[in-house]
């Protein structure tokens, strides 16, 4: 028992990568046991490893942890990532919660059948532009502060980051009217734990292309 | 301005119910404004109180909070209804997780058509009874305690309360073959507060019918 958690998901982001973003972010070493087969999650599940039959899995603190939301709130509070009180903690929540449904509509844009996916995608970037990031270069030009909440680095500066460039392997001039954003990225992609997960070899998953979709489903169907 | 907490949502369950659930759980009086029309949710959208455009909105301790989750952790919190330490709090994380996934499968159910309905019907019975009731009878197996977690109530009991009941609208006897869940729901019914909110009269919304549904359309466009 190395006392590093163990990350066990398949080798690609999916919900696992805010996972790895916030452990990087933490200066957290992590190791990864990646699913590969089928029979690889089936025997996961035939340990009685996952609560709910389910991954992303993060072995930590001697316990199994499942659910994406129970794990990043766990390594969020251990790492004080999560604000200093309760009112901070709901700021981060909210934003951080607002990212998450941002990510997810990029993220699953690229599943859907070729005839949809163009039109989710677009309507995705759309709410980047019109919806989500208005709100966040609102809150940095409202306190004009470097981080989110409370002047100090958490979850939600880790989110958003990890959120814009998402948007931006989509959409590459996303940011053209967030000058804020645009310093809040650089400033934040040079934290030293931040600017060492976006050097080439380290955990960092690159996105899932088209040809390794099946490779995937055919894991958990 | 101390004054009690103002729910924003339209008059049925949707992701606002576990929220009234919590609250009342709690003992904390909350008043609601219904989103009736179309109007109703631009004026919202307008006047700045939505930050991403969305409900639910609570209005809470000088906030205008959004999204199901923050309210529901901040509420938990407030009320120490989230555990005594990060490790607690984990556990009641995952536990909800898990209700909430299921509750997720029957919110949509009426937004489906009628043979994408029925499969999906008899896949939230098949997940209750072999991938999420198991877990937690388990969990009430193996401490003998009467709440999941932390032998005091918590948001995962509340929450699971109301999961099911959830299913069991679906399938009556759904708890047949988990005895611990059936006097788990026995004795968690009967908390008081939470006694009063399963009383006719309370805030608790009724399942939606499709007079419902198809006002929820209009309002939200979908």
């Amino acid at each position: 028992m190395s006392g590093k958690p163990i990350l066990h998901y398949c080798n690609a982001r999916g919900r696992m990568e805010s996972i790895r973003w916030l452990l990087a972010a933490a200066g957290v070493e992590f190791e990864e046991c990646f699913l590969e087969t089928k029979d690889d999650l089936v025997n996961l599940k035939t340990n009685g490893s996952l609560l709910f039959q389910q991954v992303p899995m993060v072995e930590i603190d001697g316990m199994k942890m499942v659910q994406t939301k129970a794990i990043l709130n766990y390594i969020a509070g251990k790492y004080n990532l999560y604000g200093k009180d309760l009112k901070e903690r709901a700021l981060i929540d909210m934003y951080v919660e607002g990212m998450v449904d941002l990510n997810e509509a990029i993220m699953t844009s690229a599943y859907q059948p070729a005839n949809k996916r163009e039109e989710e995608l677009a309507k995705a970037l759309d709410k980047a532009t019109n919806r989500y990031f208005p709100v966040f270069e609102k809150v940095l030009k409202d306190h004009g502060r470097d981080f989110l909440v409370g002047d100090k680095l958490s979850r939600a500066d880790v989110q958003l980051l990890e959120t814009i460039l998402i948007a931006e392997e989509q959409k590459p001039d996303i940011l053209a009217k967030f000058p804020l954003l645009q310093g809040f990225k650089a400033r934040t992609s040079n934290i030293p734990n931040i600017k060492k997960f976006l050097q080439p070899g380290s955990p960092r998953k690159p996105p899932t292309l088209e040809k390794d979709i099946p490779k995937l489903m055919a894991i958990f169907h | 301005m101390a004054g009690k907490p103002k729910l924003h949502y339209t008059k049925g369950r949707g992701k606002m119910e576990s929220i009234r659930w919590l609250l009342a759980a709690a003992g904390v009086e909350f008043e609601e404004e219904f989103i009736e029309t179309k109007e109703d949710l631009d004026k919202l959208r307008n006047d700045g109180s939505l930050l991403f455009q969305q409900v639910p909105m609570v209005e809470i301790d000088g906030m205008k909070m959004v999204q199901t989750r923050a309210i529901l952790n901040y509420i938990a919190g407030k009320y120490n209804l989230h555990g005594k330490d990060l490790k607690e709090r984990a556990w009641i994380d995952m536990y909800v997780e898990g209700t909430t996934d299921l509750m997720g499968m029957i919110m949509v159910l009426p937004f489906q058509a009628a043979d994408a309905k029925e499969k999906n019907i008899a896949l939230i019975i098949e997940r209750a009874t072999t991938r999420y009731f198991p877990v937690y009878e388990k969990a009430l197996k193996d401490h003998g305690h009467d709440y999941l977690v932390g032998n005091q109530l918590s948001w995962a009991d509340i929450h699971l309360l109301e999961a099911i009941l959830m299913t069991e609208e679906l399938k009556p006897d759904i708890l047949s073959a988990f005895p611990l869940l059936q006097a788990f729901k026995g004795r968690t019914s009967n908390i008081s507060t939470i006694k009063k909110f399963l009383q006719p009269g309370s805030q608790r919304k009724p399942p939606p019918d499709e007079k419902f549904i198809a006002n929820v359309r209009k309002i939200f466009n979908i």
